[in-house]
């Protein structure tokens, strides 16, 4: 059969489209060899820039407490109670330590006497990543300051350039000493290692199996703590703050925080 | 040659001397442990990918995992043969090697390697 020139111009160009649609990913899917490849897990959920929105007259002592002992659990957070190697990931402190140039002498003494719920608030500027040697600290795309421990050198600059005081250092190894004693870890989650900076880290992993963040699971029916994308006109969050007058831990510096409370 | 004798014991015992580590080390040592597959492991016949390419580079395929998992949030491993695994050393490696001593230490042991990975990441209890 003679081939025309005008033919074999026909199929290459039909076969080059063809070539161009199923990209080299789909192929490999298709046929299931070829070199390994990693995937996001499909229910995780997927923000743009997670935050929080606390609302502290909806906080008492008992929600606060779960909150942390929450997080703490599933994080194996060790319990060194009040020590000063102690490590935490979210805490309590009072209105004057949290918000502080808005304290004054004549505050309602609920106020003053409450116990502020805080954590790293996750900046949307973050110094700690800036001041990162090593780039063990990061952010992530979807705005969570994400630390990874098998890069962390230990060297606490994160720790002088947070202006919240979110980071702990182990002091000690923790691998004996999980969330409390004679208490089993949670055997999903591993433990931190003598010599490693640790903070919230917004459940990632949790996120990435679609669940919400710990804390604010622990106090759902409450809806204390409300997790969501600020990204997003619909969310949860914006609707919050939205509806109240909300503020944020020392926005004077720049740094931009994701955690906003209604007081 | 004067003292050919004196020579060549002398000699000889210099270099017993100095190679008597290594010489230590392949009588002590022995032939290398095989690792003991847990009876999970057993069932389920293949690993995420062949078994000699796990011999060979489980441990590029853990630092692959870290990163992937930890920095780039990616946690699904799709192998060679198109399964698919969640990247975790605690929560799919270990869900089927339970038997970390058996499994994980005695190999390393035998080679003198001390991976930091069980610094933090918590191995199953072992009956």
């Amino acid at each position: 059969m003679e081939r025309s020139r005008r033919r074999f111009l026909k199929i290459l160009g039909i076969s080059t489209l063809g070539l161009g649609t199923i990209s080299s990913v789909d192929l490999m899917a298709m046929v299931g060899t070829g070199e390994p490849t990693y995937n996001p897990t499909p229910e995780g959920l997927v923000g743009k820039r997670w935050a929080l929105v606390v609302d502290v007259n909806k906080l008492d002592e008992e929600t606060t407490q779960k909150a942390i002992e929450a997080c703490h659990r599933v994080h194996n957070v060790p319990d060194y109670d009040g020590h000063e190697e102690e490590i935490k990931w979210i805490w309590t402190d009072k209105y004057e330590h949290v918000f502080p140039g808005q304290e004054h002498a004549y505050l309602a003494e609920e106020i003053e006497e409450k116990p502020f719920l805080v954590l790293c608030n996750h900046c949307a500027n973050p110094p700690c990543c800036r001041v990162c040697p090593t780039k063990a600290t990061w952010q992530r795309e979807d705005g969570i300051v994400m630390m990874d421990q098998h890069r962390c050198i230990g060297c606490r600059y994160c720790m002088a350039g947070c202006p919240f005081g979110a980071r702990s250092f182990n002091w000690r190894d923790a691998k004996n000493t999980y969330w409390k004693e004679n208490e089993p870890p949670n055997p999903t989650y591993p433990v931190r290692g003598k010599g490693v900076v640790e903070k919230c880290n917004l459940c990632t992993e949790r996120l990435a199996v679609g669940q919400i963040p710990a804390c604010v699971e622990a106090v759902k029916d409450t809806k204390a703590i409300v997790f969501g994308d600020l990204e997003d006109p619909n969310s949860e969050v914006r609707k919050l703050l939205h509806e109240h007058f909300t503020i944020r831990r020392k926005p004077e510096l720049g740094t931009n925080p994701n955690v906003y409370y209604i007081v | 040659m004067y003292n050919k004798g004196k020579i060549i014991t002398g000699l000889v015992i210099f270099v017993l001397f100095f190679a008597s580590p290594f010489l230590y080390g392949l009588v002590k040592s022995g032939p290398p442990p095989e690792p003991e597959l847990s009876p999970k492991a057993k069932e389920a016949k293949l690993c995420v990918e062949a078994k000699e390419h796990m011999v060979e580079s489980h441990m590029q395929m853990l630092n692959e995992w870290r990163d992937e998992a930890v920095r780039n949030g990616k946690r699904i491993y799709v192998a060679t043969n198109g399964k698919e695994y969640t990247v975790s050393l605690q929560n799919t490696c270990m869900e089927c090697h339970n038997n970390k001593s058996k499994f994980c230490d005695q190999c390393h042991n035998y080679a003198g390697v001390s991976p930091y990975c069980w610094e933090c990441h918590i191995e199953p209890k072992e009956k």
